[in-house]
């Protein structure tokens, strides 16, 4: 039988982590559910343990049913039938077997019902998830909302909602309006916002108003995003609701059509007088919340970026092996090896910073909800604030880096392909199409760079690159450290060379390009380090740290011969 | 309607759907090694009927029941990771040799000490030997009415059950009193998944000999969670006559296994020409292939 998680090693390697001895023991908190939940581990090798089985059940459903399934979920998609959205058939199978494995809610606490899951093995299920079916991914992936209402919602709330999603709730994160896009302050300024009044009455509150572009919006709970304070017009009067679809007060009236993730419904929700539970404060929506569950989000695409390159890499390998032109398989010509073996390497190295990511986030996050149960010493705090610090910008530049090279190994993987990729008959169409719009959703790649070049200006990327550089390798890899500490000096010095310019117009100009240059760092890092526990990694470190060097080389040189006055030229 | 007690027949078989080139040995024998040994698929068929009826009536239990070496737990444990409630491996070397006659007769008097059963299921039959005969068998020496080829418990009501068949021709809706054996077609839906929190739960679940196995670490596990033993019976532990066992207890005796290679010898290769396609479907039709 196939199955997505035994047949790639790279993901038991990354699960296995040094790191997760520490977040096991922080997340199970003395393994203190061993005695009531007779599905609770306990020990460290009994929790990891669960996690492969786990993984090893949805590596399973993903080979057996999701994957058979996608081709005919992208073509025929939900439908619209009396203002509600009817799944393709495939995708109620998929999401029913899910449920069933009782892989819904896998990061909730188990007197939620759910499995207490980390970070670390809920991602690598997405990412699993999402080389079967990416689009089928956003519909499974939105249990982050579970996550978003266990943070903040009170525990009546929890207790109602949380343990549904065990039971195959669907939900939803209702952000979007027609003019409030990558700017969610803008939710009610203009056109027809939702406005929520309070019934003190009976503790609800009504929604008024259109969202749009909402992915799964039909869901059984949503969260959305809403204006509850009279005559403001900024993030400061938003806040964050809790709808449950039972209420039968909000209209679907549109399912977009588009150019991929075509199974996954993007819906235009209307909502009149819909009664929904405030979450957490009023005020507190968009500037807490909102910010939170969109850095889940953001992992999730992640994810789902890294699933798809896996698939598309896969695809290509197939087929250049078995494609003979000119006598000969094409994978024996150097046009194409290089390309495909290109194609793997980032793969790796967007994979290896997932995982990264994904460990700093388990480490503050598992610190927060520890401190519902015990004051943290001091030390612990401090960890936990050097996590969260480091995952605010590492998520970004994930976000970044993992969206834009699906693109890119997908339009690669497509070019293996020849003509063939561009017709039906391949799952390459389909993937080059659902990787679009990982650079786009979730906040676009630029939009990324505004916040991770944070980690660039405040010296954070730098200082867990220095940190990095403590870390020892064997001799035969020094040269390849050797090269990373030279482009650290160089980053470092390009750094300097654009802040001279005291000028905000112009960081923001070159900030993609800083970010990129760290990124190319703390990559190859990541790799040199996968390298030490594994020698299949050392090749791919090797291409990728030169190509880095090549790369960073050309944005300095861009940088240095670029000036002031030329953004002038650029301005439409 | 008081819970029903339920027990599933399943078997450990060689996956002889994924045959790679050394799956038999050069005296024409499966060679069990070069095969994964998996559950019987439709026996899973059996085990999704039963998840169903104990979904439909509260406080039913399911038994897995399995007859074979030690390694043959696993077949209960995957039982348990999909909802079953506890099993019992059928497990002695006098049950070595075994023909449909024999396991029959081992099986139906494990079920007489399990008493008091409403509903066994098993697969319509096994991979391995394609006979579909231990299901009916078990029935007859159980003295216990048998649906076979079932597709779908529709209904139970009281003592009776409702079942859909699938025939050759059609399907078939039949009444029958419980107790009742029930064999199960691969055209019944697919069994459910494992289910994560029941893989966590029992995935320590061991038979007594396992226990044993020195590189167990979770023996302290099964003093204070007693749902993680795998009840093993022997000859000892049912009330069997050891001659109606084994190879004495078999008479079936394997004359002798042929290799079947089928080769294209008559093949014609066409040119792609309307007058050739002519010919063709001609002599199709004139020799009755078509038409």
């Amino acid at each position: 039988m196939a199955n997505f998680f035994n047949d790639n090693q790279d993901l038991k390697f990354h699960l296995h982590h040094p790191l997760m001895k520490k977040i096991v023991a922080l997340k199970e908190n003395d393994f203190e559910d061993k005695d009531t939940f007779d599905y609770a581990p306990v020990d460290f090798e009994d929790a990891m343990d669960s996690y492969e089985k786990a993984l090893e059940i949805i590596g399973e459903i993903s080979a057996d049913v999701i994957a058979p399934n996608a081709e005919s979920v992208d073509h025929d998609g939900p439908q619209l039938v009396d203002n509600q959205v009817v799944y393709a058939k495939g995708t109620a199978q998929n999401h029913a077997v899910l449920t069933k494995a009782g892989l819904i809610g896998m990061s909730l606490p188990r007197k939620y019902k759910g499995l207490n899951f980390p970070i670390v093995p809920y991602v690598m299920a997405a990412e699993i998830v999402s080389r079967a079916d990416a689009g089928f991914a956003n519909i499974w992936g939105l249990q982050d909302c579970a996550e978003t209402i266990h943070e903040f919602a009170s525990e009546e709330l929890k207790a109602q909602y949380l343990p549904l999603f065990n039971d195959g709730a669907t939900a939803a994160m209702v952000l979007t309006e027609p003019d409030a896009g990558s700017d969610l302050q803008a939710v009610q300024l203009k056109g027809q916002p939702i406005t929520a009044t309070y019934d003190p009455a009976k503790d609800t509150y009504y929604l008024n108003g259109v969202k749009r572009f909402i992915t799964n919006g039909d869901a059984d709970i949503a969260l959305v995003l809403a204006r509850s304070e009279d005559g403001t017009a900024d993030a400061r009067g938003l806040s964050l609701f809790l709808y449950d679809r039972k209420d039968s007060a909000v209209k679907i009236r549109r399912i977009e059509n588009k150019l991929g993730i075509k199974g996954s419904p993007t819906c235009e929700m209307v909502f009149t007088n819909a009664p929904a539970k405030l979450i957490g404060d009023r005020k507190m929506g968009l500037i807490k919340y909102v910010m939170s569950l969109m850095n889940s989000a953001r992992l999730g695409i992640g994810a789902q970026s890294v699933g798809l390159a896996e698939a598309a890499y896969r695809e290509s390998l197939k087929y250049a092996s078995e494609r003979v032109q000119f006598g000969k398989a094409i994978i024996t010509f150097p046009a194409v090896y290089e390309l495909l073996r290109n194609m793997k390497v980032k793969t790796q190295a967007m994979r290896s910073l997932l995982y990264e990511t994904a460990r700093y986030v388990d480490m503050y996050k598992a610190y927060i909800f520890l401190a519902e149960k015990r004051k943290l010493e001091a030390e612990e705090r401090n960890e936990m604030k050097k996590y969260q610090k480091l995952a605010d910008v590492y998520t970004p530049l994930l976000k970044l880096f993992s969206s834009e090279y699906s693109n890119q190994i997908a339009y690669d993987g497509m070019q293996v392909h020849g003509g063939a990729g561009f017709m039906k008959d391949f799952p390459i169409e389909r993937i080059y199409r659902d990787a679009r719009i990982t650079s786009i959703y979730e906040g676009t790649s630029q939009l990324q760079v505004v916040a991770a070049i944070r980690g660039v200006t405040t010296g954070v990327f730098l200082g867990r690159i220095k940190e990095y550089e403590e870390i020892s390798l064997k001799p035969e890899m020094e040269y390849l450290k050797k090269m990373l500490m030279d482009l650290t000096t160089q980053f470092e010095s390009t750094v300097n060379l654009v802040n001279s310019m005291n000028d905000a117009e112009f960081l923001d100009f070159h900030a993609r390009r800083l970010v990129e240059m760290a990124g190319n760092i703390i990559m190859g890092y990541l790799l040199l380090f996968d390298a030490i526990k594994d020698e299949d990694f050392k090749n791919s470190a090797e291409i990728f740290i030169k190509k880095a060097k090549s790369d960073n080389s050309e944005k300095l040189e861009y940088i240095k011969s670029s000036e002031l006055k030329d953004l002038g030229i650029f301005k439409y | 309607m008081k819970g029903l007690k339920i027990i599933v027949l399943a078997k450990q078989v060689p996956d002889t759907r994924n045959v790679g080139k050394d799956a038999m040995k050069a005296d024409g024998t499966v060679n069990r090694a070069a095969l994964e040994a998996i559950f019987n698929p439709e026996d899973l068929n059996a085990l999704e009927q039963a998840l169903r009826v104990k979904d439909m009536v509260d406080g039913s239990t399911i038994t897995i029941l399995t007859m074979g070496p030690g390694r043959a737990a696993e077949v209960i444990r995957e039982g348990l990771y999909r909802g079953a409630d506890n099993g019992y491996l059928l497990t002695d070397r006098k049950f070595a040799g075994s023909d449909t006659l024999a396991t029959s007769y081992a099986i139906s008097q494990a079920i007489r000490k399990m008493k008091n059963f409403d509903i066994v299921f098993a697969g319509r039959q096994a991979i391995d030997g394609d006979t579909a005969q231990v299901g009916p068998q078990v029935a007859e020496k159980l003295g216990i009415p048998q649906v076979t080829y079932a597709e779908e418990v529709v209904e139970i009501k009281g003592k009776e059950v409702i079942i859909k068949r699938r025939l050759e021709r059609g399907v078939e809706l039949v009444s029958a009193t419980r107790p009742v054996l029930i064999t199960v077609h691969s055209s019944a839906p697919d069994c459910r998944p494992r289910n994560a929190k029941l893989v966590m739960k029992y995935k320590h679940a061991r038979t007594l000999t396992e226990q044993q196995d020195a590189s167990e670490d979770y023996l302290d596990l099964y003093q204070t969670r007693p749902y993680l033993k795998i009840d093993e019976w022997s000859t000892a532990d049912i009330e069997v006559d050891d001659e109606a066992l084994g190879l004495s207890g078999s008479p079936t005796k394997v004359k002798k296994i042929e290799n079947v290679v089928f080769k294209a010898k008559e093949s014609k290769v066409l040119s792609p020409s309307e007058i050739e396609i002519d010919e063709l479907m001609r002599e199709l039709i004139e020799n009755h292939t078509i038409g």
